[in-house]
């Protein structure tokens, strides 16, 4: 009876099992979404990544692992919680040993490979293997399309931290060869390459459910990649980046009335109109411990209130550093409403890092919606808020920043009247009728001025570190903030931390790799 | 007279093959009687010893002045049989004459070398100067006496080349096993066990600490343990790292019934703990902090410094009690000896509320039926275990928990009265970024299981009618177990406060099946002697649990929109076809050959099948004509071995199914949400299709000796170990699969070692008789291939997790396995350890290649956490009636990392940055760090050590009210001693790193034994 050797999981399914099923499809996709929040396929107990390895498994969330590089190392954010590597990233001060690093370049890699899987599985081949027809193989050719999307966000972060990474794709590593290094123009033009092949087979903006990637959200993304282009390959691409925005501008989306919305717990609703890519979240049927959760929890400490932002308790970890507050000088015709802190028992000097109370409070992001309730998880610790990863107010300031660069396609004229169209909603000018905040076109083209207002609006949204490093200013010592360099008044510190190190670990891992400079 | 080898089992040989004489009934009138006494070699009586007439239900046992008599034998040749554990058995014939006593007087010599005793093989049984193959043995004599609450505990320290490491001191906790070194990385390196013909799942049972304590080591009669490949190959992919095949007690054919009753008390203490800061001196590190400016001001507010003085470690721990009751009836209804036995044992553990409480039952069967051409064996074995498991996060949560805050908050009405630090977000919760109350965690939470497991089989050994020499076997066996727990924790508790306590349910069932069927052949001509055998087996695994909802303490849904999960259900399958051959010429030349073919379901259908010979040839010097005639020599067998073995135990860290690609669905709670529906997520795994075989090839040679009459023995065996295709979880090269760590087939390995065993009996007298035993082990390992591609820049493979991606020890290509990995500390001139900031410098590390940077390259391969040498050392003293008795084991050259002193040895528990404050250990004076520097070599350290195991101390009272009535009193004490320069809290830890884990404790056990 060799037969009884052929033994088969009773439960779970495998690669055969589930692709035989169409109605299996639309759930592996929902794991490839779900990689960029959620932390395994339960709450806890089952994470995607470093399972056995003793770590917080709400650390090791795509969105947190993403916003420690991003906006921890900036003069947008501090973290009081005294762990080394994470005192490195306050500090900016990191070697390429430092957790953080292997965390975050792990979860952009795993979303990857898991893409490349489901991307292997759904060719038009496979489905006509699999008598996978009719409607079926239409979704499932959509799904596939997404899953590249999803891909190149994964790739575009990945570009944008560590540069020269691994380029692996559905046609996979063949046998026993290790993972190729690309440069970071091959992946550049890899992304680009992806973005425009899927422009066709993606829903039209707004079409499809929420929380789903359509031609919206590439457009965005390539306009954000064309506007980083120099950095990524040394050749401008300000105009691409303007065709792009201009998409998106003529994508039907518009700005939601309310900036404080565009963070609360219902933002999937209220804000709908404005998020182009969300990653969504839900207290009850979405759990982690990353992600949103992690974002209002982690801002609430000293004399905050949990109850205030609809959740039953604070991490006291984040604060800003005292640039960001400084960005919104007083204004005498009105205020500016996206400056939200917390200034109560908090100082605007940070004396120690590991002080909550030093630094001010952000009350950005909150699980209360806008009417007042709070989230749906009655315990009040998973939240219900959504993040956007890309919206309309960014690609405005996208639009804006190509145009005075010199990109070709949009006109100056048209960037003061967008910016406008953020201050006048900053200043709620809606509905006093007023124009407090507005500025003149020379005010937009004063130096830094994008920057600064990106600063305003899109803070603690996860693109500050871009920024900096576009504008010169991430390493320079020409621009400050508190304990940059590891000194309380703040250093320049050394170029080649604009690029993050691979991580140590994958560099034993595969010896083909080469260190970024520097590490 | 020549004797046949017996089919099974040590005691076999009061059976053996029936003279014809048998069949012939005589009438009573014909038959006459037989008597006479037994002596020892120093002449003294022997009470106790068991007289049989071969073939016959005649027999009787010694009284107190040794003399026995047998009446009613019918006329004619018989063979009396004499028999006395751990002595040799003498057969001595004799005739009857019809109405006439016949006086015999034996001489029983002590069995000091085992040298013809039958030693159980895989498959049966041999001669032990036939065996051909690396093969230790311990009989319940040499067993560990005291508290043994698990059948491991019984041959601590007694064998070469055999390691066994507690993993703690809870009750029933788990222990590691290594014969010879691990041969894998990740693949099990647990040796098979075989309990009387059925090999044991080790996998572990939910509910309970410790399989192998579902097993009561008062039913064992002996350990014996296979080394090399040729006496473990028969046992092909399951036999890598050794096998240990343990018979249990048996009753014997005619014997007398006898009851035998044991029961001992024991007391277990802590005799160290963890230093720690004192409530006074952490309040007066926290201040000078402070003062210095290394902490904020804050940190010493009355928030973070409370005035209490809490030894938490005290309010933690207990003196524990055991009780160990248990009774056996041996004997023989007709043809049918039996043997059953009771036994209940009541242990709690050091740690406060740990309790296993465990009821036990055998029986045991042997009848021979058809002429003695079928032999039956039945063994059904079964336990009852409740366990009440105490938390042990209490353990590192004491070492932590801030000393001046107080056990008791004073206010009763609010988390069972317990003091927590609470939530600053609400000032209501327990914080839940800081450790629990560690008593809390203990007395709140209530964690039971009750464990059932039953073992047996029944063994069908038939010689034919017509060709006696061939003999078919058929043994059919069966372990299963069923386990059900809950975890309670009162609403009111703030052990899990935010979900209103826990009501938590689980149950596991196990049905694994055996069965197995051979023929052997024997044949003697001449001097030649051949032993044919060829078999098959089949060996199902089945392992299933139902899904439970998280409930509160109420009983509620702790989500009621929660969607049912999947049941856990797994199973997998052992096919096998195997055969041996002996061949021995003229007992001095002796050959043996073994092949199986093994077939799992673990891997695919390419890779399914793996083959695994073995052979081996002996050659005893001690018969040759130059040697037969010595008084200095009395044996000395010469033998080498080669072998293949395999491992497919992967289940451990991939489950049963590691090379099929499996996609799992997720809880409820982690749905994505697409528009207004939430679809539940399907993830896919990381396995790798081409998994196969890991393979170990064993070379071995051994030289048996015996010198002065066998007064003094052992053995010393050279051997090497080569593992390829080993089975190792590798974080992969990045991209390369969806999940960055992977079972893969990755490299090979080698372990390579001497093993020295030395049996002593110095002192051969009247009364006073002293033997020593003495093993030594020298093993090296060593990584010899790792990688998909071989690159000589490839570091290796971090490994020794220490939590928050930090990994201190590594695997790579020319050092041993698990070998620490760390930077070389740098010291100031007064010999501080010099801190380098938050990201490591190098002021702070030395670094090795000059490129001023301090990263991967700098680190170190080092030391090894295993022993470059282990010892053991058992004495047996007696005199007169009292015995005593002790074991030594050491260990040299293992390094731990002691990760308490890493972890805690900095200013981090002061300044969190956490609102919350934590203990620290005494050498933040020595160091002074900020942060936690684990990559440091400074926290390394050489915890070779020399153990007291036990001492033992017994006296024996003999027969005090009657006749073949026995009384013996014994105190024992385990753990006495431990001399180390280790600074941490026990050296002995397996994996190298000492985290902390729950205390070995001293026991002190008391214990009576009856036997009438």
């Amino acid at each position: 009876c060799t037969k009884d050797l052929d033994r088969y999981p009773f439960y779970d399914l495998n690669t055969e099992s589930v692709y035989r099923d169409p109605a299996n499809y639309i759930q592996v996709l929902a794991k490839l979404y779900a990689g960029f929040n959620l932390s395994g396929q339960g709450t806890t107990g089952s994470p995607d990544v470093f399972e056995g390895d003793g770590l917080d498994e709400g650390e090791t969330s795509y969105l947190r692992a993403y916003w420690y590089l991003q906006e921890l190392v900036t003069d947008e954010a501090v973290v009081a919680w005294n762990s080394g590597p994470l005192q490195e990233l306050n500090k900016t001060t990191w070697t390429s040993s430092n957790d953080l690093m292997r965390n975050s370049y792990t979860r952009i890699f795993y979303e990857i490979t898991a893409c490349n899987e489901f991307i292997r599985e759904t060719t038009d081949e496979k489905l006509s293997d699999r008598n996978i027809a009719g409607q079926d193989a239409v979704n499932a050719r959509l799904f596939r399309a997404e899953a590249r999307f999803l891909r190149a966000l994964a790739y575009y972060h990945a570009l944008d931290l560590y540069g020269n990474v691994p380029l692996v794709t559905e046609a996979g590593v063949p046998g026993n060869e290790l993972p190729k290094q690309a440069t970071r123009a091959e992946v550049f033009s890899y992304i680009e390459s992806e973005l425009k092949a899927i422009e066709p087979l993606l829903n039209k903006p707004q079409q499809g459910p929420y929380g789903r990637a359509d031609q919206g959200a590439a457009w965005a993304l390539l306009a954000k990649l064309y506007l980083n282009a120099q950095v990524y390959t040394g050749t401008a691409r300000y105009t691409d980046c303007l065709t792009y925005c201009n998409k998106v501008l003529g994508g039907g989306y518009s700005l939601t009335p309310e900036y404080a919305h565009i963070f609360m717990a219902d933002n999937g609703v209220k804000a709908r109109s404005e998020i182009i890519f969300p990653i969504t979240s839900d207290g009850l049927a979405s759990q982690t411990y990353g992600g949103t959760t992690y974002l209002i929890h982690a801002a609430i400490g000293g004399r905050m209130l949990g109850s205030a932002f609809g959740v039953s308790s604070g991490w006291a970890g984040n604060r800003t550093r005292k640039n960001l507050p400084l960005l919104f000088p007083e204004n005498a015709e009105g205020f500016d409403s996206r400056a939200m802190f917390f200034t109560i028992g908090q100082n605007l000097e940070i004396n120690d890092l590991t002080v909550f109370t030093d630094g001010y409070g952000v009350t950005k992001w909150s699980n209360k919606k806008s009417t007042g309730e709070n989230g749906t998880d009655p315990t009040l610790t998973f939240v219900d808020t959504d993040f956007p990863v890309l919206r309309l107010a960014d690609v405005y300031l996208m639009y804006a920043e190509a145009v005075l660069r010199g990109g070709q396609g949009g006109t100056q004229a048209q960037a003061l009247t967008y910016i406008n169209d953020l201050r006048d909603r900053a200043f709620g000018n809606k509905f006093s009728g007023g124009t407090a905040g507005r500025i003149t076109l020379a005010e937009l083209t004063a130096p830094n001025f994008i920057l600064d207002e990106r600063g305003r609006e899109l803070y603690w949204e996860g693109t500050r570190r871009t920024d900096l490093i576009r504008f010169g200013r991430f390493t320079s010592g020409s621009y400050l903030w508190p304990w940059k360099g590891g000194l309380k008044e703040g250093k320049g510190v050394s170029d080649n931390l604009n690029l993050y190190p691979i991580p140590s670990t994958d560099i034993v891992a595969n010896p083909t790799l080469r260190q970024n400079p520097g590490y | 007279p020549a004797l046949a080898l017996p089919a099974a089992g040590p005691h076999t040989l009061t059976s053996a093959p029936l003279p014809a004489v048998e069949a012939v009934r005589r009438s009573p009138a014909f038959s006459g009687s037989v008597s006479g006494r037994i002596v020892d070699e120093k002449g003294q009586a022997m009470p106790g010893v068991t007289v049989l007439i071969e073939g016959t239900s005649l027999g009787n046992s010694t009284n107190a002045e040794g003399q026995f008599s047998i009446s009613n034998v019918p006329d004619g040749p018989h063979v009396l049989v004499v028999s006395f554990v751990g002595y040799n058995t003498q057969r001595l014939p004799f005739t009857t004459v019809a109405g006439q006593n016949t006086a015999l007087t034996a001489t029983l010599a002590e069995n000091t070398t085992l040298l013809n005793e039958a030693v159980v093989v895989g498959y049966g049984t041999a001669r032990r100067e036939d065996v051909t193959g690396s093969i230790a043995t311990v009989t319940s004599r040499d067993f560990v006496k005291g508290q043994v609450t698990s059948p491991e505990q019984l041959i601590q320290g007694k064998l070469a080349g055999v390691q066994i490491t507690t993993g703690g001191g809870a009750p029933g906790e788990v222990s590691t096993i290594r014969i010879r070194g691990g041969s894998s990385l990740s693949a099990s390196n647990d040796p098979l066990i075989v309990i009387d013909g059925v090999p044991v799942e080790n996998s572990g049972i939910n509910g309970a600490g410790n399989p192998l304590s579902l097993i009561n080591p008062n039913d064992i009669e002996t350990f014996t343990v296979l080394k090399d490949a040729s006496a473990t190959a028969i046992y092909g992919s399951r036999a890598s790292n050794g096998v240990i095949i343990i018979t249990t007690k048996k009753g014997v054919e005619g014997e007398k019934t006898r009851v035998n009753f044991n029961t001992q008390v024991a007391r277990s203490e802590n005799y160290g703990k963890v230093d720690v800061l004192t409530g006074d001196a952490y309040r007066t590190l926290v201040k000078n902090a402070v003062a210095q400016g290394k902490i904020p001001a804050d940190r010493a507010s009355e928030f973070y410094l409370g005035n209490a003085n809490t030894d938490w470690q005290d309010a933690i721990y207990q003196t524990a009690w055991t009780t160990d009751n248990n009774l056996s009836v041996t004997g023989s209804v007709k043809r049918m000896p039996y043997r059953v036995s009771v036994g209940y044992l009541d242990q709690d553990g050091t740690l406060k509320t740990g309790n296993l409480k465990r009821n036990s039952a055998s029986v045991g069967l042997s009848p021979r039926l058809l002429d003695n051409h079928l032999r039956v064996d039945v063994n059904v074995k079964g336990t009852w275990s409740d366990y009440q498991f105490a938390d042990q996060g209490a353990i590192g949560g004491a070492v932590r928990y801030n000393p001046t805050k107080p056990i008791y908050s004073g206010d009763a009405s609010k988390f069972n009265g317990y003091f927590e630090w609470l939530d600053p977000a609400d000032g209501i919760n327990p914080y839940p970024l800081t450790d629990r109350n560690p008593l809390a965690l203990l007395t709140d939470k209530r964690d039971r299981s009750t464990v059932k497991r039953s073992l047996g089989n029944i063994q069908l050994d038939y010689s034919l009618h017509f060709l006696p020499d061939l003999h078919a076997n058929l043994n059919l066996g069966y372990d299963i177990s069923r386990s059900a727990g809950t975890v309670f924790v009162p609403e009111a508790s703030s052990v899990a406060y935010n979900v209103k306590g826990l009501n938590n349910q689980y149950k596991q069932e196990k049905n694994n099946k055996l069965l197995e069927t051979y023929l052997k052949y024997n044949k003697e001509i001449g001097g030649q002697r051949v032993e044919a055998l060829a078999g098959y087996s089949y060996q199902d695994f089945y392992t299933h649990s139902p899904f439970f909802f998280s409930r509160t303490a109420a009983g509620e849904l702790l989500d009621p929109t929660a969607l049912a999960g999947n049941p856990y259900k797994s199973q997998y399958t052992l096919l096998s076809f195997y055969g041996r051959v002996n061949y021995s010429f003229n007992d001095r030349y002796l050959l043996t050959g073994t092949l199986r073919a093994d077939g799992s379901s673990r891997f695919s259908p390419d890779n399914r099948w793996g083959y695994f010979p073995a052979a081996s040839v002996a050659w005893r010097i001690n018969k040759e004509s130059f040697l037969a005639n010595s008084q200095t020599v009395s044996d000395l067998k010469l033998r080498f071995s080669y072998g293949r073995t395999g491992q497919q135990d992967v289940a451990g860290v991939a489950g049963d199914y590691p090379y099929l690609r499996s996609y799992n669905l997720g809880g409820g709670s982690v749905r994505q949400i697409f528009g207004n529906d939430t679809i539940r997520t399907l993830r896919a795994g990381g396995q790798d299709p081409n998994l196969k075989w890991e393979e170990t090839a064993t070379y071995d040679a051994g030289l048996d000796y015996g010198f002065f009459n066998n007064r003094l023995t052992g053995s010393i065996d050279l051997y090497l170990r080569k593992t390829s295709d080993l089975l190792a979880v590798v974080p992969v090269p990045i991209g390369k699969n969806i999940t960055p760590k992977q079972l893969k087939n990755i490299g090979n390995l080698e372990n390579r070692g001497v093993e020295f065993a030395l049996n002593y009996d110095v002192v051969r007298g009247e009364k006073f008789n002293w033997g020593v035993n003495f093993n030594a082990t020298i093993n090296r390992n060593k990584i010899t291939k790792l990688l998909l591609v071989e690159d000589p820049t490839y570091l290796g493979s971090p490994v020794g997790g220490i939590g928050n991606f930090q990994f201190v020890q590594v695997n790579s290509v020319g050092h041993a396995a698990n070998t620490f990995w760390l930077y070389e500390q740098k010291y100031d001139a007064n010999g501080k350890p010099v801190e380098g900031g938050s990201a490591p410098t190098t002021a702070q590390y030395v670094d090795q290649n000059g490129d001023g940077l301090i990263n991967e390259r700098d680190r170190v391969y080092g030391k090894t956490p295993a022993p470059k040498a282990m010892l053991g050392f058992s004495s047996n003293l007696s005199y007169g009636k009292a015995n005593l008795a002790f074991t030594l084991r050491s260990n040299l050259g293992n390094y731990v990392y002691n990760n308490v002193d890493a972890g805690q040895g900095t200013y981090f528990g002061t300044n969190t940055g956490l609102q919350y404050a934590s203990n620290v250990v005494p050498d933040v004076y020595t160091t002074s760090f900020q942060y936690g520097q684990p990559f440091s070599d400074y926290y390394l350290q050489d915890a070779s050590f020399l153990r007291v195991q036990n001492v033992t101390l017994g006296y024996d009272f003999g027969s005090l009210w009657k006749e073949s009535t026995s009384l013996r009193l014994t105190l024992a004490a385990q753990n006495l001693l431990v001399l180390t320069g280790y600074t941490g809290l026990d050296p002995e830890r397996g994996n190298g790193i000492d985290s902390n884990f729950y205390p070995l404790p001293r026991t002190f056990t008391l214990g009576l034994n009856v036997g009438f």
